[in-house]
């Protein structure tokens, strides 16, 4: 017991030293948790919205079916088989079709895609049932971001042309009957959300989809012949790569504020060793052993961390707290950037990340602590009490 | 007496010709006119947008419906790309990028450099007895020049227009005007030829004006300069290592 109550008398004795040190390493604790945090929260809030506006529990592709392949929509839809219509027919599914098109907003021309859903699907959160109708005009639903580029508002007519399944041009005058406000770009940016029984109409491909939105928590998906499930983990891929990507770019900052701390501690315990060679030698002579003196030594530089964990909580804790409540309101210019993360981003502070972080600091202060002590072990105790060290 | 004599002659005329030839017959000979062997001409193309117009100058070279190359020759910026079809594919070179680029998919449907014209407008087979039926529903003027009033339906339904409606010129089998409809019956391009001329005793569009009628704008002018028929094309400049040459 007596190590490290010598070891916090003798580190706050050192005064502003240590307090410097302690502020320097709490930056490090405050910075590595908000950022994080902040990366954390942008991958739980976007994971979130595009479970509930676009992906569900899973998705079961049309064969040909490929997001990122635009040359492949056109083939990309057939008849579900009857054990997807099943799925159908209970709640637990919803067919989306999607055939490329182009409409006139203003008579401007801009390519679109036009996506079929039903309008009385509870397994995604599109506000489809505005799709509903029982005259002929033909109603369509876009997101603000749509509405904001194509200047369109609710009761707007624009002009839609497509191709059918045989590559025969029609054309068609929609009615926008909602703008849906979404975070979630990829069910907003550049579509048109119309009735899917009209869709498959204009189109020519009736009763066919392009893909199979399952319901939440959906489980056992089965094997379907010219269908592939994706789950979440495929689906959500995307997303968490970029978040990942973004977490390791911004760790240059908390490594340079970290290894600032790092370095300062280092010179610290480089200097305390060099100043108090004698103190080091009295101990010696008195009966305590090199390991004891290791001991103390490090533990008095690994107290920095404690101290700084203290500090970060002392102005961190409100900050994060209110940032966590509060948000962070994102700049405009971020919606462009394919994040389906909304006007504000709610960082989020796991027990996980509060306790690695704190494990990571300590971990790395003792071993910084621990370095310099090293001359101790061979440290001659008479030598030490004439102020020599080698 | 002898005026109403004169307008029951004309009329006689005028139904013994129309009867002379059907829907089909007529849409033959506008092909007939229309195709050839091999083609090589230079054009200017006008594209009117909303900022002002703009001209691209381009020398082609046609080889029956399946083969084209053209080479783009004005403005600076547009210099030096070029376009190759064949048969059903198409590529463009960028000497900018140097990349040569496949047109697919939905970039087919998008405009050719800012035109009322689609790449996939090029892409469509010339002759138009190959993939519609015709029917003569009526006669009408344009810039003082008779025609019958085709109206063209889709033989199969793999076809981009399902119908159109053409005026051709009852004595030199020339499309002077031609509306394009969508399967609802939308019209969606019109294309007006405003001047003619004689080649190889042919009658050939010299000034055409296209117009894609679900944009708002002017629409674009193309002007065909000068036009050979059935000159020798080297089989070299239809292949892909022609277009970064």
């Amino acid at each position: 017991m007596i190590i490290p109550k010598l070891a916090l008398k003798n580190l706050l004795g050192a005064g502003l030293r240590t307090w410097l040190n302690v502020v320097v390493l709490s930056f490090s604790f405050v910075a590595i948790i908000w950022t994080q945090g902040l990366y954390e929260g942008m991958n739980k809030q976007a994971s979130t919205a595009m479970i509930d506006s676009e992906f569900g529990g899973g998705q079961y592709w049309q064969e040909n079916y490929d997001p990122y392949d635009p040359l492949s929509i056109q083939e990309s839809h057939s008849k579900p088989p009857a054990v997807l219509q099943e799925l159908i027919a209970e709640g637990v599914a919803t067919p989306v079709l999607i055939v490329q098109g182009t409409i006139y907003p203003e008579g401007r021309f801009m390519p679109v895609l036009l996506k079929g859903i039903d309008p009385a699907q509870k397994i995604v959160d599109i506000p489809a049932q505005f799709l509903k109708s029982e005259s002929e005009e033909l109603p369509a639903l876009i997101g603000a971001d749509m509405a904001s580029t194509t200047d369109l508002k609710i009761g707007d007519y624009v002009t839609i042309r497509w191709r059918d399944a045989d590559g025969a041009f029609d054309a068609d005058d929609a009615r926008i009957v909602q703008i849906m406000n979404t975070q979630v770009q990829d069910i907003d940016k550049g579509q048109i959300w119309l009735p899917l029984d009209r869709l498959q109409k204009m189109a020519g491909m009736q009763n066919e989809a392009t893909l199979i939105i399952v319901e939440k928590n959906f489980k056992n998906p089965i094997k379907v012949t010219g269908w592939t499930f994706k789950n979440l983990d495929f689906l959500l891929q995307d997303i968490r790569q970029l978040v990942k990507s973004k977490s390791a770019g911004s760790s240059i900052l908390y490594v340079l504020l970290l290894f600032l701390a790092m370095i300062a501690i280092f010179d610290t315990q480089v200097l305390s060793i060099f100043r108090r060679r004698k103190e080091i030698g009295t101990l010696i002579a008195l009966g305590m052993t090199r390991g004891k003196v290791i001991q103390l030594f490090t533990f008095e530089g690994a107290l920095h961390g404690v101290l700084a964990a203290g500090v970060a909580a002392l102005y961190g804790l409100p900050l994060l707290v209110y940032t966590a409540q509060k948000g962070w309101a994102l700049p405009q210019s971020t919606k462009g950037y394919g994040f389906s993360l909304g006007s504000t981003l709610f960082p989020s502070y796991s027990f996980a990340l509060i306790v690695g972080t704190t494990l990571l600091v300590m971990i790395t202060v003792t071993i910084v602590s621990f370095l310099p002590t090293r001359k101790i072990a061979k440290l001659k105790p008479t030598d030490a009490l004439r102020g020599k060290i080698t | 007496m002898k005026i109403q004599h004169t307008i029951m002659i004309i009329l006689l005329a005028s139904v013994a010709f129309a009867q002379k030839y059907s829907g089909d017959e007529i849409l033959d000979k506008v092909d007939e006119g229309m195709t050839a062997q091999t083609k090589i001409f230079v054009a200017k193309m006008i594209v009117h947008g909303r900022r002002g117009s703009r001209t691209i100058e381009s020398k082609s070279w046609v080889q029956g419906t399946e083969k084209s190359f053209t080479e783009y020759l004005a403005p600076a910026r547009e210099k030096g790309t070029k376009m190759l079809k064949l048969g059903d594919q198409l590529w463009t070179y960028s000497p900018q990028t140097d990349r040569i680029i496949k047109i697919a998919g939905h970039i087919l449907r998008q405009s050719l450099m800012g035109s009322d014209l689609s790449y996939e407008d090029m892409m469509e087979d010339p002759h138009l007895n190959h993939i519609y039926t015709a029917q003569v529903t009526g006669e009408e003027m344009i810039a003082d020049r008779p025609c019958w009033v085709l109206q063209l339906t889709a033989k199969t339904s793999h076809v981009a227009y399902h119908t159109r409606k053409i005026w051709v010129d009852k004595e030199r089998f020339i499309i002077l005007r031609e509306y394009r409809f969508a399967k609802s019956g939308k019209l969606l391009k019109t294309t007006d030829i405003t001047d003619v001329f004689q080649v190889d005793g042919r009658w050939y569009p010299k000034r055409i004006l296209f117009k894609d009628q679900l944009r708002k704008g002017k629409g674009t002018e193309f002007i065909l300069e000068s036009i050979k028929f059935n000159s020798a094309i080297p089989s070299y400049l239809f292949s892909k290592a022609t277009l970064r040459k």
